[in-house]
């Protein structure tokens, strides 16, 4: 079957601003968004820039508004979303070409919360021991991919680039709720800065967007209740 | 086009798993750049699923002595087994090392990390499936990829992110530099330094259908191949027997390490005729190789009898949910069915180059087949072959591998580094590639040679000719279409002409490594006269370990290859009949 797309295109060599273009490709129905773009580029206009690798929602390259919502392109199916199709880069963080935003603000945020276990005692030669139960406390958050799907839909993040957003904030709550780790009350010390999790008002938006199912903004919830605690 | 130079003691290209590894190990102690065409975290490693070896023994009875066993069964007897002994001796440490980094591994009820069965790894030298794959539920590389990166992080270790390496600089033999393209300008860097390694992973993209991401195109052999380095082992490509039908998305082993088996159109168990003491869970080529005569036999599903089932319905939800979340996920998503009640189609996909750039166990580029070192030049990962999986990869030894090689090209850097001295690297040394940029930019597009239509009929010919069964015909017949491609190549023209991440640009080059790929592949395949591992030849379907205990060498020569032969390294496994 033909499909439509409508997609907010940005050449920064020669557009002063965006301008929509449009297409029309034969696709399956069972086809993802991302092959829809594969066949733009390939086969039609080889300027289409979007970022991609995996293909199957593991990577975290092709987050992008697709009829106005944040998806991964490579884990929705033709079939899922109505004809025509808008596409759009995600917002919030600045354009560079087409459908591809510079990330590095975004990593940026990520790097602040210290990601990385602390735990300054001796491990010694084997294991350190975690009961299933504990590991599961952070089951839910150590799936993230980056993908910026989240802290691209937030509200408070379009209006404030300065919140640190909640993909770092998942990425905080993977370590504060991890037994093995001792570094939560300097990571808590930072969520509180003005610019932390406090900003968040709750809109879920991030919940809906997380192509990994992730319980975003019940993490945010969490980490605002550790830092009461740690008061 | 700017051109920007930087001086480093030592470079990585790559920062998957191999990469990050090899970089957690030099950066201390040098000025290391990591150079990536991806974020990190984007890295194909964290698609890796199911688990990854070592004998911890923390489930039943094991040692690393039996783990080696496997790998060099597996291996059809082709790895090198001095090579075998540290890859699974060191896969303890390797292991740990990740927990303490702060790797969140599925847990047993003791607190202790939890193991599971896998594909041809067994106790006691093939007496029943073994406990030795460690596991972070079914998602073990994307844990692997975020310990190292945030590692990585801790360490303040310098990224170039989304700068695509496209040249290496070797004077008299000896490693100057690399050149890289930054993707959001097009300015062209120059990194002068005398170590590099290279760790860009696989190569999957030669074939249509694999579970390989859209980057994996064979970049760091490829540079190194068209300077003349040779390639070892590129004949043997595994293909994993579930993927994902006509996606190749992989569903891993676990499935069937957690109990899952696979049925053909009348339900029926067929593997028990093909392994009967392992069944399911053979290695892989053994698998590929069922499901391919079932289907030819008639016996595939569907309407057009062209796939198999794995069937997980007996599992329990329970299970499905805790072990294999994500996979059975992708199965809701991609194929629109319930996997705790139906069956899954599946088909073998292009998963794993066991072949690439020769190293010796130190990540030390070679060559030649007479080990000749090349100073200054690292490889590690899916792009190295040290040779650790011989003629056919297990399950769970890959994630391994870029642990223990990783580490092990990072060494060597490091005590390259500190016994040479700095040396120069001239300010022309991009010419040749801007010159290369500016062609490919200046030429008028036609659509006939547009790098999609070239790629696209590359793989849908390799997938076509040289997959799971090869003959003398299939293979000679691909050697004339990849001439065709080749020409075609010749005057491949981009519509792309902007400088701001031109990825039609980069295609273009990479498909120029893509068709090098596929060059050495055949002619490795079409020379070597036996079936061994995942290189099986209908025409010669016996192993001939009198002719054939041997790597082989492909060296570039114009569009095919030269092969040459070095003989395996054995140990203390005598080759043996592989039955399961
Ligand atoms: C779906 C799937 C599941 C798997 N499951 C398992 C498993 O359960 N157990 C197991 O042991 N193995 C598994 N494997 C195999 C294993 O994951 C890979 O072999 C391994 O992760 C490869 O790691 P690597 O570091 O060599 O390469 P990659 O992780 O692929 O990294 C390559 C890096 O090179 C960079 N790069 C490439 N070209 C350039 C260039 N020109 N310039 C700059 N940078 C460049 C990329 O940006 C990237 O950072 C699986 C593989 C797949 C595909
Ligand atoms: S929490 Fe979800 S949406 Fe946010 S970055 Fe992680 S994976 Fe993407
Ligand atoms: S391409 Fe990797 S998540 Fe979509």
């Amino acid at each position: 079957m033909d499909i439509d797309l409508k997609i907010l295109r940005y050449d920064p060599e020669s557009d002063r601003k965006g301008h929509w273009e449009y297409y029309t490709v034969e696709a399956d129905p069972e086809e993802r968004i991302l092959d829809l773009l594969h066949k733009i580029k390939w086969f039609e206009d080889g300027t289409l820039s979007f970022r991609r690798s995996c293909a199957h929602g593991v990577c975290g390259s092709d987050a992008m508004v697709i009829n106005g919502e944040n998806m991964l392109a490579c884990q929705v199916l033709v079939k899922e979303v109505s004809n025509p199709i808008t596409i759009e880069p995600i917002r919030g963080l600045p354009v560079v070409k087409d459908l591809i935003v510079d990330m590095d603000p975004f990593f940026d945020s990520y790097k602040k919360i210290m990601p990385y276990l602390i735990n300054e005692n001796e491990p010694g030669e084997r294991e350190r021991l975690q009961s299933p139960e504990d590991r599961d406390k952070i089951e839910d958050t150590t799936k993230c991919i980056l993908c910026a799907a989240c802290t691209t839909s937030c509200p408070v993040f379009w209006t404030a680039d300065s919140y640190i957003g909640p993909a770092a904030i998942v990425n905080a709550h993977r370590f504060i709720y991890d037994s093995r780790d001792e570094g939560s009350k300097q990571r808590l010390e930072i969520l509180k800065d003005v610019n932390g999790a406090f900003r968040c008002r709750t809109a879920f938006n991030c919940t809906s967007a997380c192509p990994r199912g992730i319980q975003v903004t019940k993490a945010i919830e969490d980490v605002k209740r550790e830092t009461l605690l740690n008061n | 086009m700017k051109i920007i130079k930087h001086s480093f003691d030592g470079v990585i290209v790559g920062a998957g798993g191999a990469g990050l590894r090899a970089a957690i190990e030099a950066a201390p102690h040098m000025k290391l750049a990591v150079i990536t065409k991806l974020y990190p975290t984007r890295s194909h490693t964290g698609a890796a699923q199911g688990g990854m070896s070592a004998a911890l023994a923390n489930v039943e009875e094991d040692n690393w002595n039996w783990h080696a066993f496997d790998t060099v069964k597996g291996s059809d007897y082709l790895a090198d087994q001095p090579a075998v002994d540290i890859l699974c001796k060191e896969a303890i440490d390797a292991v740990i090392e990740l927990e303490h980094w702060g790797l969140p591994f599925s847990r047993l009820e003791n607190g202790k990390i939890a193991q599971r069965r896998f594909g041809g790894h067994t106790v006691k030298e093939g007496e029943a499936p073994a406990f030795r794959a460690c596991y972070a539920a079914d998602r073990t590389g994307h844990m692997i990829l975020q310990t190292l990166y945030q590692k990585c992080v801790s360490m303040g270790v310098e990224f170039f992110d989304e700068f695509q390496v496209l040249d290496i600089k070797i004077e008299d033999g000896v490693c100057k530099g690399v050149i890289a393209f930054e993707l959001s300008t097009g300015d062209i860097h120059i990194f002068e330094t005398r170590a590099v390694t290279f760790a860009t992973g696989g190569f999957g993209k030669i074939f249509k259908v694999s579970s390989n991401a859209h980057s994996l195109t064979g970049d760091g052999p490829g540079i190194l191949y068209q300077k003349g380095i040779p390639l070892e082992d590129m004949e043997f490509y595994q293909f994993h027997p579930t993927g994902i039908y006509r996606l190749g998305i992989l569903l891993s082993e676990a499935a069937r390490g957690e109990g899952g088996i696979l049925r053909n159109k009348d339900g029926e168990r067929f593997m028990e005729r093909y392994a009967p003491s392992i069944k399911d869970l053979a290695p892989r080529d053994m698998v590929s190789r069922a499901i391919a005569t079932e289907i030819s036999k008639g016996n595939g599903a569907g309407p057009q009898n062209d796939y198999v089932y794995l069937d997980l319905t007996h599992l329990g939800a329970e299970t499905i949910n805790k072990k294999l979340p994500d996979i059975t996920d992708f199965v809701r998503t991609y194929v629109k069915i319930e996997p705790i009640n139906e069956p899954i189609p599946v088909q073998p996909t292009a998963h794993y180059a066991m072949g690439g750039i020769p190293t010796d166990v130190n990540g030390r580029v070679l060559s030649d087949e007479k080990n000749t070192i090349l100073p200054g030049v690292y490889a590690a990962g899916e792009a190295a072959c040290v040779s650790v999986h011989g003629a056919n990869r297990l399950g769970t030894n890959s994630l391994l591998d870029i642990m223990v090689f990783g580490k092990r090209a990072g060494q060597s850097m490091l005590e390259y580094v500190s016994k040479t001295k700095a040396s120069s690297i001239s300010d022309s040394s991009s010419d040749d590639l801007v010159k290369k940029i500016n062609n490919l930019i200046e030429k008028e597009h036609t659509d006939e040679f547009s790098v999609g239509r070239i790629r696209n009929d590359l793989q849908e010919s390799m997938e076509k000719n040289t997959k799971i069964f090869r003959t003398e015909e299939t293979l000679s017949e691909q050697t004339k279409i990849l001439e065709d491609l080749r020409e075609r190549y010749e005057n491949v023209t981009i519509f792309d002409k902007g400088k701001v991440f031109n990825t039609e640009l980069m295609e273009t080059i990479e498909l120029d490594y893509l068709l090098d790929m596929s060059e050495s592949t055949v002619a490795s395949a079409l020379a070597r006269k036996e079936s061994r591992g995942a290189h099986s030849r209908q025409d010669f379907p016996e192993r001939d370990d009198a002719e054939w205990m041997k790597h082989s060498f492909a060296f570039k020569n114009g569009n095919s290859a030269t092969l040459r032969y070095k003989d395996v390294e054995l140990g203390k496994y005598e080759p043996m009949e592989r039955t399961y």
